[in-house]
């Protein structure tokens, strides 16, 4: 089976860790081998939190940089931060919602134009889906949903060798049930604004 | 029922290392388990703990690795199976036990797991402690997957008995917290209690006893060398006149890399998790069969040294690399680009590495480095000390902990820090050495763990500091662990003792102690200003619990605060405290009423009195 790589990276409290269980159980639903890793520790106080997931035959755990298939950011300015574990040939989705750093309110440092970061990463990339996950998760009825509605656009961009049924079994399987039909509904917004940009 | 203790074998299950490791040992029948946390090992024993609760095995959070291992040596030579797990650094901390332990051995399986950091993802070395195997005589297995680690623990109890030794789990950071499928196998029934059988002339360890310990113990490391050298944790794969040696995540990489080079047919890896004592007639053998070899390991030439020393002497004249300035660095981790690139430039195949997209158009994106947490009381504590010591010229050793990112701007309250408890200790050297004011931080787990005794000599040899206890009632960092201070009844546990931090102090004879809410502002600075003048040892206990731990509690309730219209822009709230929850927009401060839990510290900084309490 060839191997796919997938980056993501999210600031600590988005939710990235439960939404790589969710990719790591719909692996085991579809029969693809995967491994991942994750930083933990001082680096979840506030930081940056990044996983890593491979699909496939690979051994490793771990990706390289440049070596991404696809990256999964979940605040805009992590996304261009992560550009270097990007290819020409990356796929990049991202969120499109800000959440600037301290640094920035302190003084140290300017947040990105948004724009600036999308052409960026569409000149550079192999293809860009930007969607402000923000908006869809509250629509959806909770800002906590903004992972699952970015599993929605990643599962839309057919990258993974797993379908979208597959990745809702995981989603039922695991996340708290009390928050599936919310969670359901966000990863539709995101699969359907997914189409739409790709559009 | 925890998700672990499942007697479902052959269950597939995507799990932590730390989660496999965990059910490894509940599958080994483990009874008894003691530890101090430290990451990238706290998962292991947060699991055993909740598990702890709801079967037969023991658990225990020791004040530290030294009590950790001693508990554990006691449990094992009672004939329990035990298991004793720590971060890399901590087993420094139990290096005392564990080198005399080696002599007087184990009855029950003990097996002593290190979680070594390789790049520092959180520490504060990268040490290798695959050489605390070769110097203590200790069986090592390294294993190099989330699978493997946990077939490996329940191999090492067994060889644990077999030797009457105890083994050293060595894994890194990448084991720990990967996540991969694992299967569930049977749960060996536990052996709750063990019988001690008196016999001096091997546990008591007076000179006379350990030169014949010495010697049993080198004929043991015999045997197990014996084992080593047809352990399937040794296995060779491929075949072809290039030798890979590699070891732990090292191995994956390098298959991984042998295949994308189209080396199959050429290359030959041999693998070692079962690393000390190595296999040395199996390593001298696949030597004898390569043309030249590459030893593959993150951190100290451990394997390469070893190899070349078998080669030499059997004679074997091949060359054999590993560490070097154009092969591999003993700095921080490896990864799989890199490991391709080298065995390609080593064993010269034809290899472009994909191009690096330029970053030259890519502007400046601002640093994102980790903070203390809204409403975090060591944020108070740090604004109000150096509030206190404006006019001094001061010196900050500084602690383990979460309150270690007080050496960040604006708080600089942080200077020296080489261990835990260092704090304590380094302030008395400082106190002496120097005619500068010191003001020095400890949070209240670390002090347990290893700060008392320099508090003691402080006393004792009538030192001159400030020592602040940051007492948060729980080990912050390393996910919310009690210590010997913390209220178990909090946790719906009872059983336990509790240690007052306030009477040690006094009993120790540290003649001023203070105690500050440092969410009180101005008294807690006036308070620490008489403690500043006090001359000879002054501790401050400065008292809130942990506030990401009271939230998850639902001991806090969030009561968020606003910046008013009397706002004139000082931004003394921002640059002096720096709270996450600030943010500007169109150049005016605001409060992030989502995460602000309400300490109203910045209130009573603000010169104009526009910060208020959000009405909802």
């Amino acid at each position: 089976m060839e191997t796919t790589r997938l980056i993501m990276v999210a600031v600590g409290g988005q939710g990235n860790l439960l939404a790589s269980k969710v990719l790591g159980e719909a692996a085991l639903i579809s029969q693809v081998p995967v491994r991942m890793s994750e930083i933990h520790g001082m680096a979840q106080r506030g930081g940056v939190v990044e996983s890593a997931i491979v699909f496939g035959d690979a051994t490793s755990s771990i990706i390289s940089d440049g070596e991404a298939d696809i990256l999964l950011g979940f605040e805009p300015a992590e996304t261009l931060r992560a550009l270097n574990r990007c290819s020409k040939d990356t796929k990049v989705i991202t969120n499109t919602a800000t959440l600037p750093p301290f640094t920035v309110s302190i003084g140290k440092g300017v947040y990105p134009d948004v724009e600036k970061i999308k052409e960026l990463l569409k000149n550079k990339c192999a293809s860009l889906v930007a969607i402000d996950a923000m908006k869809l998760a509250r629509q959806a009825g909770s800002p906590m949903s903004v992972n699952i509605v970015l599993l929605g656009a990643l599962v839309q961009s057919k990258s993974l060798s797993f379908t979208k049924e597959d990745v809702v079994e995981a989603i039922k399987r695991r996340t708290k049930s009390a928050f599936l039909e919310m969670n359901l509904k966000a990863f539709d917004l995101g699969f359907k604004a997914a189409q739409t940009c790709n559009a | 029922m925890h998700k672990l203790l499942n007697d479902s074998p052959g269950e597939k299950i995507m799990l932590l290392g730390n989660e496999a490791i965990a059910r490894g040992a509940i599958e080994a029948g483990v009874a008894f388990a003691t530890t101090y946390p430290g990451t990238p090992s706290s998962e292991i024993s947060l699991n055993l703990f909740q598990m702890s609760r709801e079967s037969d095995l023991y658990f225990e959070y020791s004040t530290n690795e030294k009590v950790a291992l001693e508990v554990a040596a006691a449990a094992a030579n009672s004939g329990l199976r035990t298991f004793c797990m720590m971060k890399h650094v901590g087993l420094n901390v139990a290096a005392d036990p564990l080198m005399t332990l080696a002599y007087v051995g184990v009855t029950g399986g003990l097996v002593i797991l290190t979680a070594d950091d390789p790049a520092m993802f959180s520490s504060q070395n990268e040490q290798d402690n695959r050489y605390y195997a070769k110097f203590g005589n200790l069986p090592m297995l390294e294993p190099s997957s989330v699978p493997e680690a946990k077939e490996m623990i329940k191999y090492a109890f067994e060889l644990s008995e077999e030797l009457n030794q105890p083994v050293l789990l060595r894994t890194t950071t990448r084991i720990n917290h990967s996540n991969a499928f694992v299967t569930f196998g049977d749960i060996k029934s536990i052996e709750t209690k063990g019988r001690f059988v008196r016999e001096p002339s091997r546990y008591v360890t007076v000179p006379a006893v350990s030169r014949q310990l010495h010697a049993k113990l080198l004929e043991k490391m015999d045997k197990a060398r014996a084992i080593s050298e047809t352990s399937p944790f040794n296995p060779v794969s491929g075949s072809g006149d290039f030798g890979i040696i590699a070891n732990g995540v090292s191995f994956h990489y390098a298959q991984d890399a042998v295949k994308d080079l189209g080396m199959e047919d050429t290359t030959k890896i041999l693998r070692l998790g079962f690393s000390n004592p190595m296999p040395e007639k199996q390593i001298k053998d696949f030597l004898m069969d390569c043309k030249k070899v590459l030893v593959i390991e993150e951190g100290e030439p451990f394997m390469e040294e070893a190899v070349k020393a078998f080669a030499q002497e059997a004679g074997i004249m091949i060359p054999v690399k590993g560490k070097s300035e154009t092969l591999f660095s003993r700095l921080y981790e490896y990864d799989p680009a890199m490991v391709r690139e080298k065995i390609a430039a080593y064993f010269e195949i034809d290899y472009t590495p994909k191009e690096k997209l330029s970053a030259d158009d890519v502007p400046q994106i601002p640093m994102r480095p980790p903070n203390l947490c809204s409403g975090c009381s060591h944020r108070a504590t740090f604004y109000e000390v150096k509030k206190a010591a404006k006019d001094m010229d001061i010196i900050c050793p500084t602690d383990i902990g979460c309150y270690t990112l007080g050496f960040l701007p604006p708080l600089n309250t942080g200077d020296f820090v080489i261990c835990m408890g260092s704090s304590v200790s380094s302030s008395c050297g400082f106190g002496k050495a120097t005619d500068q004011k010191v003001v020095s931080f400890i949070g209240d787990s670390t002090f347990f763990h290893s700060g008392i005794t320099g508090l003691v000599n402080a006393v004792f040899n009538n030192h001159n500091f400030t020592l602040v206890i940051l007492e948060n009632g729980i080990t912050a960092m390393t996910g919310h662990q009690p210590h010997p201070g913390a209220d178990m009844e909090r946790f719906g546990l009872d059983g336990y003792g509790r240690v007052n931090i306030e009477k040690l102090v006094r009993a120790i004879g540290v003649e001023h102690v203070s105690i500050i809410k440092p969410f009180k502002v101005k008294k807690s600075i006036e308070i620490i200003k008489e403690a500043l003048e006090y001359k000879g040892v002054s501790v401050i206990l400065s008292q809130e619990p942990c506030a990401l731990y009271a939230r998850s509690m639902k001991m806090l309730k969030p009561r968020a605060f606003k910046v008013s219209d009397r706002c004139v822009d000082h931004r003394e709230c921002i640059n002096s405290i720096a709270c996450p929850s600030f943010y500007l927009e169109d150049g005016k401060v605001k409060i992030d009423a989502d995460t602000c839990v309400g300490c109203a510290v910045c209130a009573q900084i603000c010169p104009e009195n526009a910060i208020t309490p959000l009405k909802k």
